[in-house]
């Protein structure tokens, strides 16, 4: 039976951390903490989260049934619009960059805070208003196009609050652009001596090129999203069809962002899933070049396989080929990733705690997830199973079983980091457990409705469609539980959580050379690196003298 | 050593807080290449779709007007050039000399800008706001003798004015900061060691005006002869 | 395709049905093969490198560039094999038998109507002959749909603005259902029908059975005289007898295929394509004819043959030419100009073809 090791804290007297030096509201709403600010992010993206969660959770009650029992069409329709904008916008491209890259990021570099401190401020501020336009629009009756806003429907059809909406999107944006920008900046220049591109955390790798992706992509969705406004709003006939306008240019255009925004949203998980693997297997990676190599390699492919979401759109058949053949291709640095975290295990030390549950699921679900995504990229196969259930089984798959997952294993792993608390582990492994039944309960049987032919977005289905509406549904009835169970004692272990010492877990990287929790400044003095990273053979017998059993 | 007051805290030294805020703008520039050219490729796809009717459109644009307002930019990167030169050599005044003729040459650009959208309010090629299919001088002719524009150069002139007022957005901000920097070097803040400021200044102009040298051709001078 | 009453695929009952079903299951036999690799690695290497001591401290291990090769390479090798065979079962779907029968579906919120040939229409169902190739050339009302048979593997999305076709020769007779499948606003769900498949007999029976309405192309040629085409076509303006399928050339000088797209797009946006030698001054006709009453035209123009071969009378028939042979191809001889599919007149089904997700 593993337990956490306990390293005594010191004696009581208070110590000052980023957390209690000060605790006026002004110091939390005008700080430029990086850690401040990742709190903040954490606290705003949580909310985010379970309003998209209770859209998913009206969306499935509603299909328990094939007709309309619960909601009208419009209100379906505003539901999964909704439930996209939330989770894509505001809850996970934002999640691990913006709370565990902005905590940890200056942090593993030996750094004092990020290159641009207020412009992180800035960013988390456009954040809070662009989700308060996003739920400003839910409010006053919401929007029925799908997160996915295809014209002409949304530009010339639709009597719901589009503009606003896109309004929040687009502010939106520019949070993630400045969030890129300072991350990029940060991992060039403020390094600290010895600190190396190749001694550099996984992590770092992940969140740096997640953040190239970032400042390339969203522009592109900035300029989108204001032509559909402009559309909408003046109707130039840019993507009006009765004017000779092209609908499907829009599709282009906003493909173009969102497939590269489907890496931003993926390659953090990434990122954390490389640290979590190592950590609990005690083990350096097994190919650490190629891992970092393979998050390069995805930034790059990612910009150029938009066209696999537009197959049945009415491209050529020429277009089809290449984009499928590049599809192909994008899939093949995640494979060397997922072989690489597997083979980490190999002669390690493995302790099935918590994070490593969640980082193991991670594994098991991304994979399932992109084997799909090959299926998609075979164009045969997506002619068939295009805008249905299978599609949406794929990227929850990737999203919630991989990147939701692999956030919450990174939040559990760095929870006594950052809040110098454990939290109960008997619960984690219990909600985990839940959270990996449940998910699979709700998702798997997407697949098979999707390949009988239930399209996506669809309130009404045909009766023989039900028996796996109704088991996705009762698997989400789990998944919820599984959710709420880390609300409720993560928070609880803020009063009642054992208090930690500066490394709980043994794991090597500069955050655990600092306090639980970090001083203000991060650290007493800038540390010194001199070898490579993850060197568990040199760093765990020093670790020896220090530990005691429970 | 003691840290200059303009040395922020996270920055071990000056060299370092300099190298990080060009890179930074460096950043922000390419952000604005990709925000400037998603709009210039929806733009050129429609002008590939209709060109006929976009070069109606762009004919009717004032051409003199564009070609003036290239000049009167192109000056103003010199003169910021000039500025970022005298910062270097430690010359106050010629820094705030230099700093002012750009922010004169930034505002022409914007009045003849403004100027040219009255012009171009006048002859109703506003869409949404004061559209004519038939150009205002044919208004009383007969119908044999006008020239109705096509449909699509009202698309054209949707384009024309969204990114001309999107380089304009861009252009005021650089005014602030151009103005900010004039207040802070008239007050001596900047020397031959810290100027570096005055360099992402410019580099932010530079990038403007870069924007204007590819709209140019691209709205006014691909035309009917 | 029901295991104990659940159904688990859908019914194979177009040509492309098995075949896409085979691709479908080669590829999740790897995928199983691979997370089942994957999970029992993991399982074991957890079990077996258990953290037996707080203490112990695993040992450095090497570079290996080799398996890193091999596991790249292996999956894109196989991926390679799945791009193959998706892409080019992808162009048969793309290339209808030249004798298909045509159908115009017109889609609009929230309901399909059909149109044959012969005039018969139908909302929200289609009735067609079993083993006979259906091409459906369909056109959007308003926003972007898509019609989807998922008994037949067969998808196309409609974008309002142009023609799009789609394909297929059922081969099982019953009751298949369609479906929109692009989200096109509050009644998208319901947005659904019947594509009723019938042995020729049966078939022959409904349709006696039908009262029909004028078929396209006499209509179309009603039209043709009311918009005022007959005044310049075939005088000062191009002909139109044998254009259909004919190359065009343009007045920049390419040279085009005159297909549905090429007809609708010279009705609605004229000056877009002008024809070689010719003055610009045919006016549009964009918002003055309805999606039905476009395809009526452009059936008639369809239904034109060149002069010299028919003495003056017009068939109601659409032409049955298949495209020429010699289309302008980026790539040689392909995709090939002959249906990969052998041309035989319809016959009677016999028996089926055995189906591993259960019968239905």
């Amino acid at each position: 039976m593993t337990t956490v090791p306990y390293i005594p804290a010191p004696p009581r007297e208070k110590t000052l951390d980023y957390l209690n030096h000060d605790y006026r509201l002004s110091s939390w709403l005008l700080t430029r903490d990086h850690k401040r600010i990742a709190i903040l992010f954490m606290i705003s993206i949580t909310i985010m989260f379970f309003v998209g969660g209770i859209a998913a959770t009206l969306i499935r009650l509603s299909l328990l049934s094939p007709d309309s029992w619960l909601l009208r069409s419009e209100t379906y329709n505003k539901m999964f619009t909704i439930h996209g904008v939330i989770m894509v916008w505001f809850f996970l491209i934002p999640s691990v960059p913006n709370v565990l890259g902005n905590f940890f990021l200056p942090i593993m570099i030996g750094a004092r805070d990020l290159a641009f401190p207020r412009l992180n401020l800035a960013s988390w501020y456009l954040y809070m208003i662009g989700a308060v336009f996003t739920l400003m629009a839910l409010i006053l009756g919401g929007v029925d196009t799908g997160w996915t806003f295809y014209t002409p429907y949304s530009s010339s059809f639709s009597n719901t609050h589009v503009v606003m909406v896109v309004v929040g999107v687009f502010i939106a944006g520019f949070s993630t652009i400045m969030t890129a920008m300072n991350f990029i900046v940060t991992t060039h220049t403020m390094r600290c001596p010895g600190m190396t591109w190749f001694r550099l955390p996984l992590f770092v790798w992940g969140i740096y090129a997640t953040s190239l992706i970032q400042i390339l992509a969203t522009p592109i969705l900035a300029i989108t999203l204001a032509l559909l406004g402009v559309e909408r709003i003046w109707r130039i006939g840019i993507f009006d069809p009765s004017v000779g306008g092209d609908p499907v240019l829009f599709q282009h255009m906003f493909w173009f962002y969102s497939h590269p925004a489907v890496y931003i949203m993926i390659l953090p998980g990434m990122a954390v899933e490389s640290e979590l693997i190592t950590c609990f297997s005690r083990k350096h990676p097994f190919g650490y070049v190629f891992i970092a190599f393979s998050s390069l390699a995805i930034a790059m492919l990612s910009f150029l396989v938009w066209a696999h979401h537009m197959f049945v759109a009415g491209m050529s058949i020429y277009a089809g080929m290449t984009f499928s053949l590049l599809s192909m291709m994008v899939a093949v640095p995640s494979a060397i990733k997922v072989f690489n975290w597997t083979a980490t295990l190999y002669k390690g030390s493995v302790s099935l705690q918590t994070p490593m549950l969640y980082a193991l699921g991670f594994i098991g679900l991304f994979t399932m997830g992109g084997l799909t995504g090959v299926m998609l990229a075979t164009l045969a196969i997506d002619v068939h199973v295009h805008d249905t259930y299978f599609i949406i089984a794929h990227f929850h798959y990737i999203m919630v079983g991989g990147m939701v997952m692999a956030y919450l294993g990174g939040i559990h792993y760095w929870w006594p980091k950052m809040t110098g608390r454990m939290y109960n582990e008997w619960w984690g492994k219990l909600s985990a457990i839940i959270i990996f039944i449940g998910f699979n309960l709700t998702f798997f049987p997407q697949y098979i409705l999707g390949y009988l032919g239930m399209p996506r977005r669809y309130h009404y289905y045909p009766p023989e469609f039900q028996f796996w509406n109704v088991l996705s549904s009762a698997g989400a009835s789990i998944l919820a539980v599984g959710y709420v169970l880390p609300l409720v004692y993560l928070l609880l272990s803020l009063r009642y959580g054992k208090r930690v010492g500066p490394n709980p877990w043994r794991a090597t990287g500069l955050e655990w050379k600092t306090s639980s929790p970090p001083p203000e400044h991060n650290f007493e003095e800038i540390p010194v690196v001199t070898h490579e990273p993850y060197a568990y053979y040199l760093e765990l017998p020093e670790m020896k003298e220090e530990t005691q059993d429970e | 050593m003691s840290r200059p007051t303009y040395l922020q805290e996270q920055f071990e030294d000056m060299h370092q807080q300099t190298f990080t805020a060009t890179l930074g703008m460096w950043a922000f520039l390419t952000t604005e290449v990709l925000f400037f050219g998603a709009i210039f490729v929806a733009y050129a796809v429609c002008r590939l779709r209709w060109q006929e009717e976009f070069r109606h459109g762009s004919a009717d644009l004032q051409l003199w007007i564009g070609a003036i307002n290239t000049a009167v930019l192109l000056t103003s990167s010199l003169f910021i050039a000039l500025a970022v030169r005298s910062a270097k050599a430690g010359h106050r005044s010629m820094l705030v000399v230099n700093l002012i003729i750009t922010l004169i040459f930034g505002l022409m650009f914007l009045g003849f800008k403004g100027y040219e959208y009255s012009v171009e309010s006048d002859e109703s090629l506003v869409p949404i706001l004061n559209w004519s299919t038939i150009p205002p001088d044919e208004v009383g002719l007969p119908p044999s003798q006008q020239h109705p524009r096509p449909e699509q150069q009202k698309l054209f002139m949707s384009f024309y004015f969204f990114m001309t007022a999107l380089h304009a957005t861009h252009m005021i901000v650089g005014i602030g900061v151009i103005s900010v920097l004039t207040t802070l070097s008239w007050r001596g803040r900047y020397t031959a060691e810290h100027h570096n400021p005055i360099e992402i200044g410019a580099l932010y102009w530079h990038f403007v005006d870069i924007v204007w040298v590819f709209l140019f051709p691209a709205l006014y001078l691909l035309r009917t002869g | 395709m029901n295991y104990k009453g659940i159904p688990f695929g859908p019914p194979r009952a177009s040509q492309f049905a098995p075949e896409v079903d085979a691709l479908f299951l080669f590829e999740l036999a790897i995928s199983a093969f691979a997370v089942l690799g994957i999970f029992m690695t993991i399982v074991y290497f957890a079990i077996r490198y258990r953290r037996r001591s707080e203490d112990e401290v695993p040992p450095k291990t090497g570079q290996h560039y080799a398996i890193e090769a091999i596991w790249s390479i292996v999956p894109f090798s196989l991926m390679l094999v799945m791009f193959f065979w998706g892409a080019g079962l992808y162009s048969k779907m793309k290339r209808p038998a030249p004798y298909a029968v045509e159908i115009h579906v017109i889609g609009k919120q929230w309901m399909w109507k059909f149109e044959h040939t012969d005039g018969i229409r139908e909302i929200n169902q289609l009735h067609i002959p079993i083993n006979q190739p259906v091409k459906l050339i369909m056109a959007s009302q308003d926003v972007i749909h898509d019609f989807f048979v998922p008994a037949f593997r067969v998808k196309q999305d409609i974008v309002p603005g142009s023609y799009v076709t789609e394909w297929f020769i059922p081969t099982r007779t019953g009751e298949f259902r369609f479906f929109c499948s692009q989200y096109c606003g509050t009644d998208h769900s319901r947005m659904a029908g019947s594509v009723i498949v019938m042995e020729p007999s049966d078939y022959q029976a409904w349709h006696a059975g039908v009262l029909p309405s004028e078929p396209p192309a006499a209509a179309g040629q009603k039209l043709f005289t009311t918009y005022g085409c007959i005044a310049c076509h075939g005088q000062r303006a191009p002909t139109l007898a044998g254009l259909y399928n004919s190359r065009v050339q343009l007045q920049d000088g390419s040279v085009v295929v005159a297909d549905e797209n090429y007809l609708r797009r010279s009705i609605l946006d004229p000056t877009n394509q002008i024809v070689a030698g010719f003055p610009p001054i045919m006016p549009s006709y964009r918002g003055q004819l309805s999606e039905e009453q476009l395809f009526q035209l452009i059936s008639y123009i369809k239904s034109l043959q060149p002069v010299a071969n028919v003495s003056g009378k017009e068939l109601t028939e659409p032409s049955t030419r298949p495209a020429p042979a010699d289309q302008p191809s980026i790539i040689p001889n392909f995709p090939p100009a002959e249906s990969p599919y052998p041309i035989v007149p319809p016959q009677r089904h016999q028996g089926e073809p055995p189906n591993p997700f259960g019968g239905k």
